[in-house]
């Protein structure tokens, strides 16, 4: 596979899924009777309309980001963590526990003490099933859902019992020190909730990339995800680095849960689900195929689309839910991205196949004399599949990969 | 309280929560066994659950008494053609089976309260049910001395009925010729091919009994748990009916028996106030419970071997 070729991929890819999710958001608001293009300009309006919509986007792509990242640290070394949302919540917990318990705190200790007590408790949630699935070699998918659940009503009940006062639901609100949004970010968006929280998320993204592409660690995570046995025949250690991975993971996770938690809540909640933030990060993740630049702007992609998303209620009848079915089905095209290669790959080939019939009766034309009998019949079909270069001749840009049908064979999970 | 009319209430409400389960758990085994893995039972149960509830409130006038049993076959097909999303994409269009069953789970919730906003002027939840699963005494077994009482009276009949469904289809995975298929194409759907099996179809089937089976379950709870519909009626189910298969090693038996266990501690938490020893212990341990045990089960009994071999592969024959 050429470079270029991969980046034609990944660029289009996650495009041409946006757009397919958006049209299937369209046939749907169609079919039960409401106008799609009102109601996208509308959610575009609701989305960038207003510095204060464009804080409240950049907000909620704040722990998008960082759970983006966790989710994808474990992906490039072959790990499906679901337990992006478990792992958020801890760092949330974790982090309000701290901020509530040390409330004298001057500010430049409180907020990174906070910051990391979220690192420390989502990293060891995810270590969990990193280390289950180094030492037992236990599903890690099912390990995960299973802490998801865990985290939920663990969280819950430590809400309930231990930080809420009385009988509350939440929280009391975390100290000023504490706290992420600022007055100055408060004006600058008419009030919005926008916090400093974006800043310390792209320090992150910059962080994945520097650890993924720049370091030893990086590289070994990538080799173990590529290929495990390749990469233990090569002397690096597997457990470790699942272990390792799934650790900067969680770490990733829980600090999303403990900058949304200061900066978005600034108390913590007794939560019906899980916070979703988790599925987001995960889509965001996907949808950006791992590349740290590719999670910033898929994190704003979808902060859009969920700010746009209340204005398209508000407008019109139309519900709401409707940008949550865009996501989903975004994701799911970005899954099924075979397809579209497929499609891609049909209309390439047969541009080519209608290329090389063109050049093959100009070729016969032209040689037929000079071709001999003896040579000219087994060379026939290849002429069909291979169009022979010839000068002048404008070459069509076919992107395929003769290789992929067998790209995914066999991958046992 | 005493003994009889605690454990009538124990098992009863062990019933009560454990049929969801029993059905979905069922179902997530078929799919597996045909190695397409389902992550997305939770989602086939929001549909399933969804369905059974507008179905349960648009017909109840004509159908009476029966609306609640044809309730769930509407949750049974309405899941089954969501599960095509999931068969679609994993078996020809080749996507990661968790990414795919993912999407089922973010589509669902979001897909349900849309339709029921449109369906019910912008409400995001439907009215409460008015013809639910009602628990009910089995006329003849009730009559048994001792264990009648309290195992046959005011019960889960829906319970019942999926204990004697898995037994059912354990029957069928082993014994059947569709069932030794549908196991040989996710144990080894090169092998099954060569010997002219239709892996895409097997697994196709696979895909759908888990809809049909999943979209019960979820009706199953919407009838008889929650009453209504909303974004909340499935919390987790689906991952747990997952847990209860994972739990019972892929068969149908062991994830009914698993799904039982499951209830088991859902009651306790609630039947375990009128219980002098439970009582003092924090409701927590019973809502975790079902997670841990998972989870310690899967590293200390459960090898990698219980899963079916092909589980989670991607079958593309050759040419």
């Amino acid at each position: 596979m050429r470079i270029s070729k991969t980046w034609i991929r990944s660029i289009w890819i996650p495009i041409i899924a946006v757009f397919l999710g958006l049209l299937v958001g369209a046939i749907i608001m169609l079919l039960s009777g409401f106008n799609p293009i009102q109601n996208y300009s509308n959610m575009f309006i609701g989305a960038v309309g207003t510095p204060n919509a464009i804080g409240e986007v950049l907000r909620t792509a704040t722990p998008l980001i960082l759970t983006g990242c966790g989710f994808a640290i474990a992906n490039s070394a072959g790990f499906f963590n679901i337990g992006v949302a478990g792992q958020a919540l801890l760092g949330w917990a974790g982090g309000v526990a701290f901020a509530l318990w040390f409330p004298n705190l001057p500010r430049i200790i409180m907020l990174p003490g906070a910051l990391i007590a979220g690192v420390i408790c989502g990293a060891v949630w995810s270590g969990i099933a990193g280390f289950l699935r180094a030492f037992f070699g236990t599903s890690e998918v099912i390990t995960t859902i299973m802490l998801n659940y865990v985290a939920l009503y663990g969280t819950n009940a430590f809400v309930k019992g231990v930080l809420a006062k009385g009988d509350n639901d939440y929280s009391p609100t975390v100290p000023v020190a504490a706290r992420l949004r600022t007055p100055f970010l408060e004006r600058l968006t008419q009030n919005s909730t926008f916090h400093y929280g974006l800043f310390i998320a792209i320090i992150a993204a910059i962080f994945l990339w520097w650890l993924m592409k720049k370091t030893t660690l990086g590289f070994e995570i990538r080799a173990v995800g590529m290929n495990p046995d390749g990469a233990r025949y090569a002397g690096m250690s597997d457990k470790k680095t699942i272990i390792l991975s799934m650790l900067i993971s969680g770490a990733f996770c829980g600090l999303g849960g403990a900058v949304d938690g200061l900066g978005n809540y600034e108390n913590i909640i007794v939560n019906d689900a899980m916070p979703s933030i988790g599925y987001d990060g995960m889509s965001v993740s996907l949808l950006a195929g791992g590349s740290a630049i590719g999670i910033i702007f898929a994190a704003v992609l979808f902060g859009l689309l969920k700010i746009g998303g209340l204005n398209i209620s508000i407008m019109s009848n139309t519900p709401s839910e409707i940008v949550d079915i865009v996501i989903a089905a975004v994701i799911f095209f970005v899954g099924a991205q075979y397809i579209i290669r497929y499609a891609l790959n049909t209309s390439a080939r047969r541009q080519a196949a209608k290329n090389a019939a063109q050049v093959a009766a100009t070729t016969v034309a032209t040689a037929g004399v000079d071709s001999g009998p003896g040579d000219g019949a087994p060379d026939q079909p290849r002429a069909d599949a291979i169009p022979p270069r010839q000068r002048g001749q404008k070459q069509p840009p076919v992107e395929q990969a003769p290789d992929h049908h067998d790209d995914d064979d066999g991958e046992a999970k | 309280m005493d003994l009889q009319v605690i454990l009538l209430t124990l098992v009863s409400t062990t019933l009560v929560y454990s049929a969801p389960l029993i059905f979905t758990a069922i179902g997530g085994a078929f799919s597996e066994h045909s190695g397409i893995v389902n992550v997305g039972l939770e989602g086939i149960m929001v549909m399933g659950a969804f369905a059974g509830s507008v179905f349960n409130l648009t017909f109840g006038h004509q159908l009476g008494n029966w609306t609640p049993w044809v309730g769930l076959l509407a949750g049974g097909v309405v899941g089954v053609l969501f599960s095509l999303i999931h068969a679609v994409a994993t078996i020809n269009w080749r996507t990661d089976h968790i990414i795919s069953g993912t999407v089922l789970n973010l589509m669902a919730p979001a897909l349900g309260v849309y339709l029921t906003r449109l369906l019910y002027d912008g409400r995001g939840q439907t009215a409460i049910l008015q013809h639910p699963l009602s628990t009910m005494t089995i006329p003849v077994l009730s009559k048994i001395p001792l264990i009648g009482p309290i195992f046959f009276t005011k019960t889960s009949l829906v319970a019942y009925l999926g204990i004697i469904i898995s037994i059912y289809c354990a029957w069928v995975l082993t014994h059947t010729r569709f069932g030794l298929r549908l196991r040989s194409v996710g144990e080894h759907p090169e092998a099954a091919d060569s010997v002219g099996i239709s892996v895409y179809k097997y697994r196709y089937m696979g895909v759908m009994l888990s809809g049909f089976l999943g979209g019960i379950g979820g009706a199953v709870m919407a009838e008889s748990i929650t009453l209504n519909f909303s974004v909340t009626t499935i919390v987790g189910q689906g991952f747990m009916a997952l847990a209860a298969m994972v739990f019972g090693k892929w068969h149908p038996v062991g994830a009914m028996g698993a799904a039982v266990f499951f209830g088991f501690a859902q009651s306790l938490s609630i039947v375990g106030a009128y219980i002098p020893f439970i009582k003092s212990m924090p409701d927590v341990i019973f809502s975790i419970a079902p997670y841990l045990i998972t989870i310690i089960v899967l590293v200390a009994f459960v090898g990698k071997s219980a899963a079916p071999a092909a589980d989670g592969s991607t079958f593309v024959k050759a040419k």
